[in-house]
């Protein structure tokens, strides 16, 4: 059930949640489907301070526009030429004046910085108890680790808006991001919060959500070819509900009788093997796996390799493992990253079950 | 400096006037047109080795064992020779602006001359250098061979530590641009060459010469700054 | 002096209209010499200009169109017209492909696109554009010189600047570059496409501009006409100064970065690729170092236009020009120490942050005091509400946005949500559009006559300015409301939500692409030889020491050197009986 609500986009998604979860009572629409002229929800503790901010320098702006453009237009009318002999003002220069308008924007901007940083500071404190999240960044989805639930991940996909976190309200959320290729950015419009994700290193964010619902999020940095298919949907759950909801829904576990292509098809998907591999024939930026079972694949240094029987299974564990040790000619452009570690032998078995189907 | 007195030239010395373009006014306000551009040209030579300087502090910082290991293998004997040799040119430089002053003829064209001989001995030097570093797998970046720099390393009692890759890397653009600013001198000097040997300078009309010579300053001081940096990190 | 107020002449009868007949016209500088020759080794500053002028047009509309390309696409949230486009255009080559295949390869195409876009429009386009084309036709009349002070250096800088076009040429027809045009590492380290020839290309597009601002703070400082004391200099070179410092000293950085990031894609060096050792948010401050003060290389020299078009249309001296000349200076001083704002998100420290932004702040201050003291020149002029100050007039406007927007950015806890969102977009796009571009249209109308002694059709003039105006604030405005809303930059696809705002913002586009093309064809149509009605020395009635010479100018711009002895702001019209004062 809960499933075919990932696949779904996200308004349907949406709906089912409304009618299958009775237990969450207000669920807000995902934003998306808001009209786009609608104010953005202010969902995380910073949201009101950043929108405050914001709208104050939106008047403050507004004021300063409307009293520049007012004088211009009043002089452009007043002083608009009359005849070629028109006589103009002597007047080349007047301190007070330059002194006032070079002193009263002077503090109110030094008001504007204090308060900005302010606010800053209290975002790039970390709150001791929070809840643990890792995030790795890769060209082009967003997985989503829980150290504090281990066996609990999420990837996301470039073909559908999948829920990549879980988050409950009114507990702050500690994320420890990182990437495998390129710089990355994690962005969450409605909680206010962005940082890159940078290779080489790690970098921190934290936030605490106040509005049950489903959000985008964005990676805000360009990254490439699928750079605008690298989102995916934060979910924020009642406190009560985060748990079990996250252990449902985060453990890519087999199903009850789930068959091997069924998992691996999930696999698929979850683990954001679709951003680079297609399975309608489509070579994307890795070789599709629309036939691959069985096909001789040319590698980069010449080689063949015929991809069947216990070879041709050992080649994909290797491939998945260890990318760069055979590289399909005509590609490599974008690196694989490994996942070793990140998917158990019986999740491969499952992978390869699910490829010889295509 | 400019020395209209007579008095200080040598008997048989040369005093050709300044060819004046068509939109200065002033024989000064050209040599004074020159003279600050060629300083405002070396500000940003300055300002660009000083991005890569940068960017050695940086690498210095990020791996302090790395840079201190990899700068072992640096041959401080052809440094400091090359480090004499560039003094060694900006004197006869000096020399060959201050024989322009003074309209000695003879004194331009030798001392111009040796500068140039001695950027090549420069250049000579730097080439046994990098050859040597070549020979034992010692290249940029990931040509670098690990095996064979560490098996190198070995015979002279060092160990490399780290990602002696980048150190190399730095060590080649550094000191490979600082040998590009040479030869573009070499160029330039012996164009004043061909024009001095036409006895275009003197008293009166050194400006090229001048120039050429700040810019010879930079590419030494450059060096002088590079020489420690990279072979002396102890 | 200035007092020698012209007699006041009977209603009807305007100056504009007055031919200078007091001397025999001279051939001017195009008559001078012909052949292509004349052109390819010219040593004049003003056929340099014009050639500069001609060259970034072309590159304008090579920008423009392919801003036109990817606006088109984004009227849809999903991808399909440039699927569509790939499957023609592969077509045409006679290897068909598929829909699907197209579409894979369509988001690259975007991303090219909007490179493209970018890196032709700051490189070839804003950078030369105003110094390149005005400074160089203008810097020398002005001052009351003969030429620059290093004429060959500058047909040097010329050619210097087509080598590098060439590369950025090589650079599209070798399937594009998709870095974004600012290269961002490990990106650019790993990507597929063209970037040695394009990093090559801007890094020697470096070497021309850094020649340009060498030879332009010589000229100013050594070539000033007799009694042309600093402060008797027009506004225009004061910021052509400050541009040229920043050029100067901002450049070589970006040309070690270049080879820097060069070197470490060819060879691997592992100073900026975390693969190899090195630290990606190094390239970054590497990067803003040079490209925040060159925000400055671009917009200063419309700051100059500006006050030029606002005082010699109100025919008022500029209200205080020493603290608009002085600004310009304080501007490129502190532009120098601002890059950190790119990078508020990036992971370097909140120390770095905060000092990063408060001295942003600092530099909105200067910038302020310019608009202030633009409005202020306004007050009891006579203003003329001819093209290049409906120009002038549409900059205040559209710059004052894009000022003001920048508070917004440069706020820490603000910008960490717009960072990277449309509102960014909007916001340079006011400031690098809205201030430069528009400052530069009205600078080539104001100073058209000048350049190429013919005048243009006014009416179509303020047909075009109108597009332009409307255009532009369609385009732009709604991308401040799209990025408050978490509208992410540089997105092919992206949610419905926003699709109403895109629509508007591609009809402004579409709006504005017509008001550029109608812009460019009354000003060439102009040049037509029917035109040959005579055009006045000083149609505009300016004071500065370009209006003192024939229309176009002779040879050697003057047939004697001017001596100054007054201010390039004191108008004839200005009243010294203290009548219209009030007093």
């Amino acid at each position: 059930m809960i499933l075919s609500m990932f696949m779904g986009p996200p308004t349907e998604a949406a709906q089912e949640v409304a009618k299958n979860t009775e237990t969450v009572a207000t669920v807000e629409p995902p934003w998306e489907t808001l009209h786009s002229w609608a104010p953005l929800p202010e969902a995380s503790t910073f949201a009101p301070g950043t929108e405050t901010l914001y709208m104050f320098i939106v008047w403050l702006s507004t004021f300063f526009f409307v009293v520049v453009m007012g004088a211009m237009f009043w002089f452009m009318y007043r002083h608009r030429r009359r005849g070629d002999d028109d006589k103009t003002s002597s007047i080349t220069h007047n301190g007070k004046i330059e002194f006032l308008w070079s002193a009263i924007p002077a503090v109110l901007l030094l008001v504007v910085f204090v308060w900005g940083e302010l606010d800053f500071i209290k975002q790039s404190v970390l709150p001791p108890d929070a809840i643990d999240i890792r995030i790795t960044g890769r060209q082009w989805s967003w997985t989503v680790e829980y150290p504090d639930y281990p066996g609990v991940s999420f990837t996301s996909s470039t073909e559908t808006p999948e829920v990549v976190m879980m988050v409950p309200k009114g507990r702050p959320v500690r994320l420890t991001m990182t990437s495998t290729d390129v710089i990355h950015s994690f962005f969450v419009p409605v909680f206010r919060v962005k940082r890159d994700v940078v290779p080489g290193r790690y970098t921190n964010l934290w936030f605490e959500a106040t509005q049950v619902g489903e959000y985008n999020m964005y990676c805000t940095e360009y990254c490439g070819e699928q750079h605008s298919k690298m989102t995916g949907v934060v979910k924020v759950l009642e406190p009560e509900l985060f748990e079990a909801a996250l252990l449902e829904a985060g453990k890519l576990e087999r199903g009850d009788g789930e068959e091997d292509k069924v998992y691996g098809a999930r696999i698929y998907k979850r683990r954001g093997c679709d951003a680079c591999h297609s399975t309608d024939g489509l070579a994307k930026t890795g070789p599709t796996w629309k036939g691959l079972w069985g096909r001789t694949e040319t590698m980069k240094d010449g080689s063949t390799v015929t991809i069947d029987g216990a070879a041709g299974e050992n080649y994909i564990s290797e491939s998945i493992l260890d990318p760069n040790a055979k590289i399909v000619s005509g590609f490599g452009g974008a690196q694989m990253p490994s996942f070793r570690g990140q998917l158990s032998d019986e999740q491969i078995k499952a992978l390869i079950a699910y490829m010889k189907t295509l | 400096m400019s020395s209209h007195d007579a008095k200080a030239m040598r008997p048989g010395a040369i005093d050709p006037p300044m060819p004046l373009a068509h939109h200065f006014d002033t024989p000064g306000q050209q040599a004074g047109s020159a003279k600050f551009g060629m300083w405002v040209f070396l500000a940003t030579e300055i300002l660009m080795f000083s991005g890569l300087f940068l960017a050695y502090f940086v690498v210095r910082m990020l791996y302090p064992e790395m840079v201190l290991s990899s700068h072992e293998l640096l041959d401080k004997t052809m440094g400091g020779v090359n480090t004499v040799v560039l003094l060694t040119s900006s004197f006869t430089m000096a020399m060959a602006v201050r024989a322009a002053q003074l309209g000695d003829q003879k004194g331009v064209v030798r001392n111009i001359i040796l500068t140039i001989l001695f950027a090549f001995v420069f250049m000579g030097v730097k080439y046994v250098e990098y050859t040597g570093k070549f020979a034992h797998g010692i290249f940029p970046g990931k040509y670098f061979d690990y095996v064979a720099a560490g098996e190198y390393a070995r015979e002279h009692g060092h160990v490399l530590a780290g990602k002696p890759h980048i150190f190399f890397g730095l060590y080649f653009v550094m000191t490979g641009l600082h040998g590009v600013h040479v030869l573009a001198g070499i160029g330039v000097l012996t164009w004043v060459l061909l024009r001095a040997r036409k006895g275009e300078f003197g008293p009166r009309y050194y400006a090229p010469v001048e120039n050429v010579g700040l810019y010879w300053h930079i590419v030494d001081l450059v060096w002088i700054f590079l020489f420690p940096l990279l072979y002396l990190v102890r | 002096m200035a007092n020698d107020k012209e007699k006041s002449k009977s209603e009807g009868e305007p100056t504009e209209s007055k031919v200078d007949t007091s001397r025999p016209r001279e051939p001017s500088f195009y008559e001078a010499q012909k052949g292509w020759k004349s052109w390819a080794f010219t040593l004049d500053h003003k056929r340099l200009g014009v050639m500069y002028l001609l060259s970034t047009m072309i590159f304008f509309f090579i920008a423009g169109m392919s801003a036109i390309l990817f606006r088109t696409e984004l009227l849809t949230p999903q991808g399909d017209f440039l699927p569509w486009l790939n499957q023609q255009l592969a077509g045409m080559m006679g290897q068909p492909i598929s829909i699907e295949e197209a579409a894979a390869q369509s988001g690259t195409t975007y991303n090219k696109l909007f490179t493209v876009h970018g890196a032709v429009m700051v490189f070839l386009v804003i950078i030369p554009s105003v110094p390149g084309a005005l400074g160089n036709f203008l810097l020398p009349l002005m001052l009351g010189a003969k030429d620059v002070a290093f004429p060959r250096l500058n047909l040097a800088s010329f050619w210097i600047y087509s080598l590098g076009a060439i590369f950025f040429l090589y650079t599209l027809f070798m399937g594009g570059l998709d870095t974004g045009w600012t290269f961002y590492t490990p990106y650019s380290t790993n990507t597929g496409t063209a970037v040695i020839s394009a990093t090559a290309g801007a890094f020697i597009l470096g070497f021309s501009s850094i020649l340009t601002g060498i030879n332009f703070m010589v000229t100013i400082h050594k070539m000033r006409a007799p009694g042309m004391t600093w402060y008797r200099m027009p506004l225009f070179v004061w910021a052509i100064y400050a541009t040229a410092v920043i050029q100067v000293l901002a450049t070589p950085v970006l040309a070690i970065t270049l080879l820097l990031l060069m070197v470490e894609r060819t060879l691997g060096i592992g100073i900026f690729d975390p693969a190899m050792g090195g630290d990606p948010v190094l390239f970054q401050h590497f990067f803003w170092f040079y490209s925040h003060p060159a925000v400055y290389i671009m917009i200063l020299p419309g700051f100059g236009i500006e006050s030029e078009l606002i005082a010699v249309h109100s025919r008022k001296h500029i209200f205080g020009y020493k603290a608009i000349a002085l600004s310009s200076v304080a501007i490129a001083i502190i532009s120098f120490v601002v890059w950190g704002h790119h990078m508020f998100v990036s992971g370097q420290s909140e120390l770095a942050g905060i000092v990063f932004s408060f001295l942003t702040f600092a530099v909105a201050v200067p910038t302020a005091i310019k608009v202030f003291s633009w409005v202020a020149t306004l007050y009891k002029g006579s203003i003329a509400f001819n093209t290049p100050m409906l120009y002038g007039l549409m900059f205040l406007f559209t710059f004052t946005i894009g000022g003001l927007t920048g508070v917004f950015l440069g706020t820490l806890s603000v910008d960490v949500h717009l960072h990277d969102t449309y509102f960014v977009v909007a916001h340079f796009h006011y400031v690098m559009m809205g201030g430069t571009i528009i400052a530069f249209i009205g600078g080539i109308h104001h100073w058209w006559p000048k350049m190429f002694g013919k005048m243009y059709h006014e009416g179509s003039a303020k047909i075009g300015a109108l597009l332009v105006f409307v255009g532009f604030n369609t385009t732009f405005f709604n991308q401040f409301v799209m990025g408050g809303q978490g509208m992410p930059r540089r997105y092919y696809t992206y949610v419905p939500q926003f699709q109403e705002q895109h629509v508007l913002s591609t009809i402004g586009a579409y709006i504005l692409a017509v008001g550029l093309l109608w812009t460019a064809t009354y000003l060439l149509y102009s040049l037509r030889k029917s035109n040959d009605a005579p055009v006045a020395d000083n149609p505009w009635g300016g004071a500065s020491l370009e209006w003192q010479t024939q229309s176009p100018p002779i040879e050697h711009n003057f047939h004697d050197t001017p001596r100054v002895t007054t201010g390039p702001y004191n108008f004839p019209q200005i009243d010294r009986t203290g009548e219209v004062d009030g007093h």
